[in-house]
């Protein structure tokens, strides 16, 4: 067992770009789910509008990569005001239903034989970000203490943690303004607010679209960082991540969906290559009538499952949250 | 005596081993086959189908090319218009017909098709070229509709024995369980289990399953959402819990199942049936028959018994219902038993119908909700209703969109019913928030 590497594999992927793409994803999430109390169970479908916006514009319409990231900030916008027009004076759970289905659409739809010339079907786009790389300042190998980087994941580390800070100032800064306050009323008390005369419509229609373009962001980061963008990357189980990294970090604070990103992967980290180590070689410490390599691999998974039960029931609050603030009740 | 029981045995053996040829059959034919594997060979069929007629088209040469490019063997089409061309071993081969040798008149259906690949694997393959102008009905979609029809029907009623478990769930407890999906593939594994490893015959093996299911879904509401309902969790946290659940379930299903997809010992490949209009297999036949006989049963017992007026109530008011002297959280169970069971037995006719993988229930969990959404959410009848209209949909938008889009369809159509009528066809008003 060599812990060493353990570690640092999963301190690389605690802040490396796993964690980067989910705390952006999860940060949209609070703005939904945390502030307003709206249920996206599609953000990876905004993830991938954004993401597939960047690759298609560049790779399939030949346009700039300057030009192609506003397109895809545009395409998640259109995507949320899409979702929202039907389904925000509806209840709950419509929402939820809804915001599933249009991401599973999204993600049948770009990965179709029918509309391969476009999107490129399963193989998903390449090729786009030569612009991005070409503004790299790294040209070696960058220490980090605990891990080494890349040049290249140097560069999408910097502007992914730039981007998140950013993220959470721009949601720290809204949410202590009298409109963030109107988010945090509705989702305690909808009819309250829409008593006092605000369009409660209108402001969960904007709380969507702002966490649908953080969404779409974190798109773009899954693009940049893997240089490739396909369809299995928007799959619905990474909404469902996006949910556990925000109740972990706990929801409606500013930084518990980052928190939560760098403990998820680390723990999902840890035990991915735990498992690995315990059934390779020639003489595992695990038997492989108990546990193969590829079972190995589902351990985590497993893990995450169950751990997002026991937060929900135990602490929804998750680490930093005030349990009277998590919209866990209404019907 | 004795030599006329052994060449009687001979012959059945033949004709056995022949007529799984004939099928193309399945992994059974194939280990039978694999010991007579140094007489392997190719055969092409020429029969001249014109003008009515079936007659056998003699002497015309046939090559038999392996995959590396290189002739195996040509043969001449005897009397019976059969041309045997012996081959070393199993393996890709191209057949190709030497057009300058048929008869006068006589002309291939398509005649750009004048080779044709097989894939030989442990047994005899028979190839054969069409002869004569093209006599078949082209498909229209006339001609499409009414199996699509019936397929549509299938598939609707499948969703539909998930969809009412769903939808009394959440009438009577508020859960939108995200984890129903996974009870759908339990009973496909578990029958595969019963089957494959228990070596009971598909049928019992099924019956059992639901006995089982019925008891996971007691055990899951006594162990599980029972607790959760006292300790006062709401809903929101509660469909997130199954969200968690579900994905644990599916990785568990994963690790022990693998991500392979595995088909039952029986039933796996059946020739169509010639109805007039459509053409069911045997298999599509017994899965509507049996699905209809359960999801009337189940509609007279919630309409006409004690327990199932008393469910009824539960979902339109549980405080009303509990006033009236019903006892809720009883009924709530009797609910998550008969819920599980038929998401149990659409697992094992999806089985029956496709093939079992681990995820076979996750994947048409959300043609689930759209026909409970579709049908009214809550509502008994409004379930049945709506998946029926959401398989049929499905099925029959690949006259219009690629087959590959065609949940697309049902999806899209979800959302256009909440924008027009949220609270689904059956759906009272006031149930929207």
């Amino acid at each position: 067992m060599n812990w060493d590497q353990i570690i640092e594999f999963s301190l690389r992927s605690a802040f490396g770009s796993e964690a980067i793409v989910y705390a952006m994803a999860a940060i949209g999430l609070n703005v939904h789910f945390g502030y307003t109390g709206l249920l996206n169970f599609g953000q990876a479908g905004f993830m991938a509008v954004g993401g597939y916006g960047i690759a298609a514009s560049v790779t399939t319409f030949g346009l700039s990569f300057w030009v192609a990231v506003p397109i895809g900030i545009l395409a998640a916008i259109v995507f949320a005001l899409l979702l929202g027009a039907p389904t925000l004076r509806l209840r709950a759970d419509y929402l939820a239903i809804v915001t599933i289905a249009a991401a599973e659409i999204i993600r049948i739809v770009v990965g179709s034989v029918s509309l391969q010339e476009y999107f490129g079907g399963r193989d998903g786009l390449q090729e786009f970000n030569d612009s991005f790389v070409a503004i790299n300042p790294y040209d070696s190998s960058v220490n980090m203490v605990l891990f080494t980087l890349r040049p290249n994941d140097a560069w999408v580390f910097t502007v992914g943690w730039i981007m998140v800070g950013l993220a959470c100032l721009l949601v720290w800064a809204l949410m202590r303004s009298p409109w963030g306050r109107v988010l945090k009323s509705i989702r305690e008390d909808e009819e309250a607010v829409r008593s006092l005369g605000k369009n409660v419509y209108s402001y969960k229609m904007q709380a969507l679209v702002l966490g649908g373009v953080l969404g779409g962001i974190a798109g773009f980061l899954v693009a940049l960082d893997q240089a490739a963008i396909n369809p299995e990357n928007f799959s619905t189980d990474v909404t469902f991540f996006a949910y556990t990294v925000l109740i972990l970090g706990g929801a409606a604070r500013v930084l518990g969906p980052v928190v939560g990103a760098i403990m998820f992967w680390f723990l999902i980290s840890v035990l991915g290559n735990f498992f690995t180590q315990a059934t390779a070689g020639d003489n595992p410490l695990i038997s492989p009538e108990i546990m193969t390599g590829t079972q190995a691999s589902l351990v985590r998974f497993i893990a995450a499952g169950l751990g997002l039960v026991l937060l929900v029931i135990f602490r929804p609050q998750g680490i930093f949250g005030d349990k009277r603030e998590i919209a866990l009740d209404a019907r | 005596m004795r030599k006329l029981f052994i060449a009687l045995v001979l012959t059945l053996v033949g004709g056995l081993l022949g007529a799984g040829a004939l099928a193309g059959a399945g992994p059974a034919a194939a280990d039978g086959g694999s010991s007579g594997e140094d007489k392997l060979s190719i055969n092409a069929k020429l029969i001249d189908t014109s003008g009515g007629k079936s007659e056998p088209v003699a002497g015309v040469d046939i090559v038999v090319t392996g995959a590396d490019g290189e002739a195996v063997g040509t043969a001449t089409t005897d009397d019976e218009g059969i041309a045997a061309v012996p081959i070393p071993q199993g393996g890709e081969y191209t057949v190709s017909i030497d057009t300058n040798t048929l008869p006068e008149n006589t002309f291939l259906t398509d005649p750009d098709r004048t080779k044709a690949t097989v894939n030989v694997l442990g047994f005899d393959a028979t190839v054969q070229f069409p002869i004569g102008p093209d006599t078949r009905n082209l498909e229209t979609w006339v001609d499409r509709l009414p199996d699509l029809l019936m397929q549509g029907i299938k598939f609707g009623l499948l969703i539909a024995l998930a969809a009412l478990g769903l939808s009394m769930i959440y009438g009577t407890t508020g859960l939108t369980n995200f984890a129903h999906g996974e009870l759908v593939t339990l009973g496909g594994i578990l029958t595969w289990t019963l089957n494959r490893q228990a070596g009971l015959p598909v049928l019992w093996a099924g019956v059992l399953t639901v006995i089982i299911m019925a008891g996971v879904g007691a055990l899951q509401d006594l162990g599980f959402w029972r607790p959760l309902r006292d300790r006062g969790s709401g809903n929101i946290a509660l469909m997130i819990v199954s969200i968690g659940f579900g994905l644990f379930l599916r990785n568990v299903y994963q690790y022990f199942f693998g991500d392979d997809t595995r088909a039952y010992s029986e039933y796996t490949s059946q020739g169509p049936l010639d109805l007039p209009l459509v053409e069911p297999t045997p298999k599509d036949l017994v899965i509507i028959a049996v699905a209809i006989a359960v999801l009337v049963v189940v509609s007279l017992l919630l309409a006409r018994t004690r327990l199932g007026k008393a469910t009824r109530a539960v979902a339109d008011n549980p405080s009303l219902a509990a006033s009236s002297g019903i006892n809720v959280a009883q009924v709530i169970t009797v609910v998550w038993i008969a819920g599980t069971a038929l998401a149990g037995l659409s697992g094992v006719l999806l089985g029956v119908d496709q093939q079992v993988e681990y995820q076979m229930g996750f994947k048409i969990l959300l043609l689930v909700f759209a026909g409970v959404t579709l049908g009214g959410l809550g509502t008994v009848w409004g379930a049945m209703l709506g998946s029926l209209i959401v398989g049929i949909m499905i099925e029959m938008s690949t006259l219009v969109v690629p087959a590959e889009l065609k949940y697309v369809g049902a999806l899209v159509l979800l959302i256009l019913i909440l924008l027009v009528r949220p609270q689904g066809i059956l759906g009272r008003r006031e149930r929207v928030g």
